[in-house]
């Protein structure tokens, strides 16, 4: 593969990443002289992106097809690093893949950038607030133009500071700052993924570049494509909070509510997704790899969705239910062919929606004096019409509920999982299917108990105290952000299946139509439309009359949904305690043993040294445990050494 | 070739401000603050001029001046610089005058003139020893280094400086001394094949040694190396030297001073042993490893700022290590890079810290907490110089880290997988650092010390701003340096007969 260089409008891509990144370096260096227009300029640098995106989008639609009626622009900015063999450019990659991600980073950011001008208007800290959301936006933009995985990794690690900056933004809550450092921390272990991933493809085929890697998976072993496959998954599943790096995501909740927005339905949970779709070459040619990722994908769906149903903060329910959608995308791109645009048009949907449904929360959070539990919600509708409309339209879509846009992008997901050869296809197909009962069931609870039923509203200073509270509608620059993704989520995905498909498939090699193997279409929209239906039922005659005020005990089930499946309990025991007990271990053992044995010698040779003396005498036994220890350890890294 | 004689210059110009300063009244402080900087801002711009001067694809060794010095010995006073030390004396004198603008106040009640002349004294010597091509000048350069060092910790350190003071000094001395006899071996088996006396490094190197004599000639340099740079288990001296040396000495001693044990590995062991530095490579490669992961846990578990900041560069110089005895291009050119790049990340680690630690007069973490409340930006550039620490991509820590490893996985895939475990540790104790320093709720004892409530000044945003300028700039065009050292570290492993691994996949016809 080889794309084609840029030329003419396509030539200045670069100014998608220098917009942003400029403005958020303006409102970061100059400090609170730029307290007051600050946040307009942050919104002004997303939404001049958004309009060259919508520029670059139509260039590129001019462009002449190539081969596949594959269209693809690449712009050399300069040679970033020439070491040896290693040759790696600065150079981005206009496509029809990047051009989407392009337009829903802008398009849906800039509306929250938007939102955000309300909603953090009594923050002193809105102006460093915008540096954040203007870095966030400029990272991502570089992680989905790159032309090459360095380049890529770069904007990876960029999202991850800015979300760090963001979850943390409150920086004086300790919630926040540990929430920010474990974003921080868990996306690395993924980010670990992705660089091991550019060294096994520099061994290999002596390049990063999409290009050259691309062109020569077919020529690898399959050990090696599976290797790769199995580490730019790792890095996957760390950006998009997927199985088993999933629990930082709904942690990040801490941050203020237009960032919950921006990460989980623009921006850096679709970077995994983004990543496994841009490497289809690699995942194509290795169906152990793809089958790992269903998995993935449909594991995390069932245990997001699990989750969900037993939380009682808004965000949080959220936050798990975008594990869950996810978790379809994952699933969508491991099954490969038709699915990855599949998944590609989900991911838009959900951007909508979820967008919706998050910045819908944030104003009722405003409304209910920063209260985030929905058992103290209820009859809101009457309160707050805009909010409770949008918010239902995402509702709708969330379900899939026809015509809105999840049935035209949730829908042919769970087709293609049924789909899927052999008794694979019915586990991964039916995951899915519950999947989307579940989603049903908690999104409706969240509904009804936010919306209808009757009023439990509480103070959030004085839990169970008398209502103090008097909802009211948000301010009109909140409000008009939700109404155009209410929009979106009534219409995108009837707009945008077929055209988006259809742009999208020659970036997969244009794979042909799978055709129905297990269930046809008709089965499968009908069941699904059933299990919603069912699902949501449930949820209205149990939540129709409100519910209790705080947490009952439950059964096994529940209790284990409520402590998010335990997952946080086993990152404890198996890495954090450890850890800290080795880090103990070894302060004591470098002062004691390595530092004590040389003193001890010191003191030993100097005899009068007295200075030096009053360290040791008498731990013999220590410097014997730390000579065998450090024995040991020279051994085992001489061992790791000679292994190759 | 330029004809201007810039490496002596270059040398002997901090000496003669060191006797300058050193002889100014006491009693006119910002005289002497004054025309320390002056002076060392003079040394920068010829090290500016000199790194113009130099040809991207010319040879290797483009600035070279000899003079007669011990005839009787054959060791003469030349000066020489290829790639890999022309970015250091750069290093140096960038890092030099902002140490001493940081180090305005530290000096305290002690003589103010004497504390600059030690610092312009330290730069003449480290000017010289990455400089000197002559083993035996080397030597002299390397051992003299101690005596500004061991005075800057010595007299102005805070607590338990002496004990750090001659703790730091005796490592030193002991791996100097192993090292003058590993010297004095060489020169015996020199005189015998050359037939005449040298301690010319050009003529050292085409040497051939019996195995048993290269072995214990290499170990006996290594020694001394891995000690000053220091690798696992040689690496105690440096928390409590970088923990109790005033904080702009702790910048260059971590920042500079160390990097001659990982530079003369590079200039020294290598081309001198080739073979010898291949049968010891493993266990190199073993000691660098187990100090990037047991640097970092260690860094972790640290309750005080500048020991902790001193583990973190145990775990940086295993990076090195491994980064060099890997022998591929990228490696060994990702060591050199990083070398420079934890001088100016870890400088500026040193230097904040010293900044926070100078106002609240602790450098415990637990006497933090919160700080951001009162120091925002101050908070803001430490998170920056913990981010540039913990190698973080736009910054250019991350390019030398991303070429050492990249390079050691063509060669030892296991290695350089166990290696960037160090990646994720990194993460961990920079921002537990920043959370318990910085975030949080703010400690009610700092809100009561008057000068935690004064922000980074003036003087403080000049000291750090270009260390971070620099750090972004060749984060993202790096080959401004990359270029000048990859050729001498090409032509070091060529010396030693390395040559790297060609892409395992069989490339495709005509793309």
């Amino acid at each position: 593969m080889h794309y084609a260089t840029a030329s003419g409008t396509l030539s200045s891509v670069w100014l998608l990443i220098a917009i942003p990144l400029a403005s958020a370096a303006i409102l970061l260096l100059l400090g609170r002289r730029a307290d007051r227009w600050g946040h307009w300029l942050g919104v002004g640098s997303v939404f001049v992106a958004f309009i060259l995106g919508l520029v670059y989008f139509f260039a590129l639609r001019g462009l002449p097809a190539g081969p596949g009626s594959y269209r693809g622009a690449d712009r050399t900015l300069f040679t970033f690093l020439d070491v040896g063999k290693l040759k790696v450019t600065f150079g981005l990659l206009f496509d029809p893949l990047s051009a989407i991600f392009v337009l829903l980073i802008t398009g849906v950011g800039f509306l929250i950038h938007l939102y955000a001008v309300g909603y953090m208007a009594d923050d002193p800290g809105r102006r460093r607030f915008f540096g954040y959301f203007n870095l966030f936006v400029a990272a991502m933009l570089t992680l989905v133009l790159g032309d090459n995985y360095l380049i890529t990794f770069i904007g990876w690690e960029g999202v991850g500071l800015a979300s760090y900056l963001l979850i943390a933004f409150w920086f004086d809550r300790p919630s926040a700052t540990t929430a920010g450092k474990k974003a921080f921390i868990m996306n690395r272990v993924g980010d670990v993924g992705l660089l091991t991933a550019m060294f096994l493809m520099f061994a290999a085929f002596g390049s990063v570049s999409f290009s050259d890697v691309f062109g020569a998976v077919g020529r690898a072993g399959s050990t090696t494509v599976l290797m790769l496959g199995l580490l730019l998954l790792l890095g996957a599943c760390g950006k998009s909070g997927q199985f088993p790096l999933q629990a930082w995501l709904p942690d990040a909740m801490e941050g203020p509510t237009p960032v919950s927005a921006l990460i989980h339905a623009a921006t850096m949970v679709t970077a995994g997704v983004y990543l496994i779709a841009r490497s289809n070459p690699i995942f194509s040619a290795n169906l152990a790899a793809q089958t790992v990722v269903v998995a993935v994908g449909a594991f995390t769906l069932m245990i997001g969705a699990i989750i969900g149903c037993a939380k009682d903060d808004i965000k949080r329910v959220l936050a798990w239910s975008t594990v869950s959608q996810i978790g379809y995308m994952f699933l969508g791109v491991g099954l490969g062919g038709v699915a990855y645009a599949l998944a590609l048009i989900h991911l838009l949907a959900h951007g909508f929606f979820k967008a919706g449904l998050f910045l819908g929360a944030g104003s009722v959070m405003h409304a209910m004096n920063d209260q985030t539990d929905i058992r103290r919600f209820g009859g809101l509708w009457r309160y707050m019409r805009i909010t409770w409309v949008t918010f239902g339209l995402a509702w709708l879509a969330i379900l899939g509920i026809p015509p809105l846009s999840g049935f035209f992008s949730k829908d042919p997901i769970i087709e293609a999982a049924f789909n899927r050869a052999g008794w694979s296809g019915w586990l991964f197909g039916t995951a899915a299917l519950v999947g989307a009962g579940l989603t049903a069931f908690y999104m409706t609870r969240l509904f009804v108990l936010t919306f209808h039923g009757p009023k439990r509203w509480t103070d959030a200073e004085t839990p169970g105290g008398p209502a103090a509270v008097h909802p009211h509608e948000s301010p009109p620059v909140m409000t008009v952000p939700l109404i155009l993704l209410g929009i979106g989520s009534l219409a995108a995905g009837a707009l945008m299946a077929t055209p988006v498909k259809d742009w999208l498939l020659p970036v997969f090699n244009n794979p042909a139509e799978e055709t129905a193997s297990h269930l046809s279409t008709l089965t499968v929209t009908l069941l699904t439309l059933l299990v919603v239906l069912v699902g949501a039922g449930v949820a209205v005659a149990l939540f129709r009359t409100g519910t209790e005020l705080v947490e009952q005990p439950a059964g096994p089930v529940v209790t284990a949904a409520r402590r998010n499946l335990y997952g946080d309990a086993v990152n404890e025991a198996l890495f954090e305690k450890p850890g800290l007990y080795l880090t103990r271990a070894l302060v004591y053992l470098d002062g004691k043993g390595i530092d004590g044995l040389v003193n001890g010698l010191a003191a030993a040779v100097g005899g009068g040294s007295g200075r030096l003396r009053r360290t040791q005498t008498g731990f013999v036994r220590t410097y014997a445990l730390s000579m065998l220890g450090g024995a040991l350890l020279v051994v085992a890294a001489m061992l790791v050494v000679t292994l190759g | 070739m330029t004809s201007f004689p810039f490496l002596s210059v270059l040398t002997l110009l901090p000496l003669v401000g060191a006797g300058v300063v050193a002889v100014l009244p006491q009693g006119r402080p910002q005289l002497a603050k004054t025309v320390a900087l002056v002076w060392s801002l003079a040394v920068l711009v010829l090290a500016a001029l000199m790194y113009a001067t130099f040809q991207v694809g010319g040879p290797r060794f483009q600035f070279r001046e000899s003079y007669p010095w011990i005839p009787i010995w054959g060791t003469r006073f030349t000066l020489e610089a290829d790639g890999i030390a022309l970015v250091m004396l750069a290093l140096i004198a960038l890092l030099v005058p902002l140490v001493i603008l940081a180090s305005w106040h530290d000096a305290g009640e002690r003589s103010v003139p004497t504390y600059f002349a030690l610092l312009l004294a330290l730069e003449f010597t480290m000017i010289g020893v990455f400089a000197a091509a002559d083993i035996f000048l080397f030597y002299v350069f390397f051992e003299v280094m101690l005596v500004p060092m061991y005075f800057l910790i010595g007299s102005y350190g805070g607590a338990r400086r002496q004990y750090a003071a001659v703790k730091f000094f005796l490592y030193s001395l002991v791996g100097g001394l192993i090292m003058l006899a590993a010297l004095i071996g060489l020169w015996v088996v020199g005189r015998g094949q050359l037939g005449h006396a040298t301690f010319d490094w050009h003529e050292l190197t085409r040497l051939h040694m019996n195995t048993s004599t290269e072995r214990w000639l290499f170990l006996g340099f290594f020694l001394a190396f891995a000690i000053k740079a220091p690798f696992f288990p040689f690496h105690t001296w440096l928390p409590d030297a970088g923990g109790a040396a005033p904080a702009g000495a702790a910048a260059l001693l971590v920042g500079v001073l160390d990097k001659v044990g990982t530079f003369g590995i590079l200039r020294y062991c290598l081309p001198l042993f080739p073979n010898a530095s291949k049968y010891f490579a493993p266990l190199a490669l073993a000691l660098a490893l187990i100090g990037v992961l047991y640097g970092a846990l260690l860094a972790v578990g640290q309750n005080d700022l500048k020991r902790l900041v001193s583990y973190t560069s145990v775990a940086h110089f295993g990076f090195i290590g491994i980064g060099i005895f890997a022998f591929t291009t990228q490696a060994g050119t990702g060591a050199v890079f990083y070398m420079v790049n934890h001088g100016l990340a870890t400088g500026l680690l040193f230097l904040v810290v010293g900044m926070l630690v100078a106002r609240r007069g602790s450098a415990l973490v637990s006497d933090f907490g919160g700080a951001g409340k009162l120091v925002p930006l101050l908070a803001g550039v430490f998170l920056i110089a913990g981010l540039a620490s913990l190698s973080l991509p736009g910054m250019s820590p991350f390019v030398s880290e991303f070429l050492v490893l990249l390079g050691t996985f063509t060669v030892n895939k296991t290695l350089a997988v166990v290696a960037v475990l160090g990646v994720i540790l990194a993460a961990g104790y920079v921002l537990w650092m920043v959370q318990r320093a910085t975030q949080g709720a703010l400690n009610p004892a700092l809100e009561k010390i008057d000068s935690m409530r004064r922000d980074i000044s003036a003087r403080e945003i000049v000291v750090v701003a270009p260390l971070i300028a620099l750090i972004l700039v060749l984060g993202f065009y790096p080959k401004p340096v990359l270029d000048v050292v990859n050729p001498a570290v090409q032509a070091t492993f060529s010396q030693i007969g390395k040559a790297d691994p060609n892409p395992t996949v069989a490339q495709g016809g005509g793309k």
